[in-house]
């Protein structure tokens, strides 16, 4: 007990007295501690912004749907997409809860005088928009009457608003793609977190996106198969089983012939993307350290010029009855609150940093308690680590010599 | 012949200085009895500073025995002369040494944290101790606050909170102007005559005189009395 309480006592005495050193020399204190301040922010904003843009990146893969498969169809010279028997066959698959196919290409709009030859136009059924309910901003969806009646309607999204009906209400309005009278039903929320899929996965420079009943479509088209749908899984934890399922499927339609379907698994990608993403982070961390080394060597300086300068002090010490691991204490302990200092510093600029930067991008912030933790306790580290040959050396003064140094 | 409270016989120190073998102490023997006020003198150069440190457990001889309160002291680590000079030894030095962050009482705790004291008994004791050499107003004033006296007498305090074997000052009046010096010396002849043992380095003899023995030491040799100067 007595000797816990000394313990105590000897910390609470060592520490007062490397507060009252590292307040005593504030500018010095600054310079010393910059190095880890630079290496533990570097460490906290990457790991921020990265982790941010991942989140970002996973929400938006979220959105796309789990349990969501996408299939697009190469085929072969004499078959190029499926018919609507093959769909059928298709939603047969017992981990399968619904097949949308979609259809897309570039057509020519028209609206009055106003026309444009890059809209994007797709095609697609009621189960999409079923799937997809947030994205709709105004109007009413496309629904599988609108496919069974190949009806003449559309939704369009913001851009495509902004180019055929510029300052105007589109809802309610008509519109001519390729010749036909199409009625504006709806529109599509142009922020709609998938909005960067739909961009990947058809194409990103256009004048727009109008969407139309998959069934129209393929009038307009002039086609009579699908080389694009969206399969959806019974059970998001079954994903596997139905890629399984389909592929049989698949295979049979196109005689087990290689490189004539891709399934896209989101899943997947999203673990693709991580792994990723954190071997990213990893090599980052990796680059940051070198600045908390050489902030440790900053410390180590800083202490043995301390330890020079308070010769008499420790010889005064010594001959007051300290031990010698009571002197490599106590300038161990001054070690590691400078670097923990700059350690808590680090922390508060490289969440700033982060912060703002997340502040100025799409990146979701977020407090990655992970990497602050990982910021302090390195830094605690190189306290420890650099601090040890300072501590060492003050511990070793001869007392007589350091006394005689006055 | 023997003594168990302060024997020193056959005290060598050397230093290899450069290629030379220099003889500081060329065997020392020295009784001290307990509540005797021992002063040292000799002037600079004569080995005094060393003798002191030997006797402070701050450097230990080449050869001979020193026994201090029954133990001897040879052949110990860093460790374990640091905790006699914790226990046994009260130092006083010339230039006071006094840590300027820490107050009166801070400086006079100081041992008493090294000594293992709890904190409610260390400033107990420090304050008894600041009280006992006329400072009850000036404890918690720091060194840029004293003057040149008070900072002896709060290094006095320091050097008695442990309640040592032995006071041992070094040149204690050096850097003090005489009338200073003198209320100095009236405090250390009164802690003689308290009972403490104390041992004064000096090489002035008019300070030397306040104690009650004097042994001379010239070259590495002591000699009783004052012959020296004479």
């Amino acid at each position: 007990m007595t000797r816990l309480k000394q313990k105590w006592d000897m910390f609470a005495e060592s520490v007062s007295m490397s507060v009252t050193n590292i307040t005593g020399n504030k500018m010095r204190t600054f310079l010393t501690t910059l190095g880890i301040i630079i290496g533990v922010a570097a460490i906290i904003a990457l790991m921020t912004v990265v982790q941010g843009a991942t989140d970002t990146m996973n929400a938006q893969f979220d959105a796309m749907g789990l349990g969501t498969l996408r299939v697009s169809i190469t085929g072969t010279a004499l078959k190029q997409g499926l018919t609507d028997a093959e769909l059928e066959q298709l939603l047969a698959c017992t981990h399968v809860a619904g097949v949308s196919p979609s259809l897309s290409a570039t057509m020519t709009a028209k609206r009055g005088d106003t026309w444009s030859d890059s809209m994007l136009v797709s095609g697609n059924d009621g189960a999409f928009f079923e799937h997809n309910a947030d994205m709709l901003s105004r109007g009413r969806a496309i629904n599988a009457i609108d496919v069974a009646q190949e009806s003449r309607v559309c939704l369009m999204d913001g851009d495509a608003a902004k180019t055929l009906f510029f300052g105007e209400d589109p809802v309610g309005q008509t519109l001519y793609l390729d010749g036909r009278e199409l009625t504006v039903v709806g529109m599509i929320d142009q922020d709609e977190n998938s909005s960067l899929f739909t961009q990947i996965l058809l194409g990103g420079s256009n004048d727009g996106t109008l969407y139309v009943p998959y069934s129209t479509a393929k009038k307009l088209m002039k086609t009579s198969t699908v080389s694009t749908l969206e399969v959806y899984v019974t059970d998001p934890d079954e994903t596997d089983a139905a890629v399984e399922e389909m592929e049989g499927v698949l295979d049979g339609i196109f005689n087990y012939k290689d490189d004539t379907y891709t399934i896209i698994n989101m899943e997947s990608m999203t673990e693709a993307m991580n792994l990723m993403t954190s071997m990213m982070t990893s090599l980052l961390v990796g680059i940051a350290s070198i600045a908390l080394v050489v902030g440790g060597i900053g410390i180590m300086n800083m202490m043995l010029v301390t330890v020079t300068e308070r010769t008499t002090e420790i010889g005064l010490r010594k001959a007051l009855g300290a031990e010698p691991g009571q002197i490599q204490m106590q300038f161990l302990i001054e070690a590691i609150i400078l670097s923990l200092l700059g350690g808590v510093i680090g922390v508060a600029v490289g969440l700033s940093v982060s912060l703002a930067i997340c502040v100025n991008t799409d990146i979701a912030f977020s407090l990655n308690t992970f990497a602050i933790g990982l910021g302090v306790s390195f830094s605690a580290a190189v306290g420890i680590i650099f601090g040890w040959a300072p501590a060492r050396k003050a511990s070793r003064l001869n007392p007589i010599d350091a006394l005689r140094s006055m | 012949m023997s003594n168990d409270f302060f024997s020193m016989r056959g005290i060598v120190k050397q230093y290899q200085m450069g290629d030379e073998l220099q003889t500081i102490l060329k065997g020392i023997d020295l009784d001290i009895d307990e509540g005797e006020f021992l002063s040292v003198l000799g002037p600079s150069g004569s080995g005094k500073s060393t003798l002191m440190n030997i006797i402070g457990c701050l450097d230990t001889p080449t050869s001979g025995t020193y026994i201090l309160h029954g133990r001897t002291i040879r052949d110990l680590s860093e460790k374990e002369l640091a905790r006699i000079r914790s226990r046994e030894i009260g130092f006083i030095f010339q230039q006071f040494q006094l840590l300027p962050r820490l107050d009166a009482m801070g400086n006079v705790e100081l041992p008493l944290i090294y000594a293992g004291v709890p904190a409610r008994e260390r400033r107990r004791r420090a304050e008894e101790m600041l009280v006992r050499v006329g400072l009850q107003d000036k404890l918690h004033h720091h060194r840029n606050q004293l003057s040149g006296g008070q900072q002896q007498r709060v290094a006095i305090a320091r050097a008695l909170a442990t309640n040592p074997t032995i006071l041992l000052a070094d040149e204690p009046t050096g850097a003090l102007d005489q009338t200073t010096g003198e209320q100095v010396m009236e405090l250390f002849e009164a802690l003689h005559d308290e009972g403490r043992t104390i041992v004064m380095i000096t090489h002035d003899l008019k300070i030397a005189r306040h104690g009650s023995r004097i042994v001379n030491i010239l070259d590495g040799v002591l000699s009783e009395g004052v012959s020296a100067y004479d």
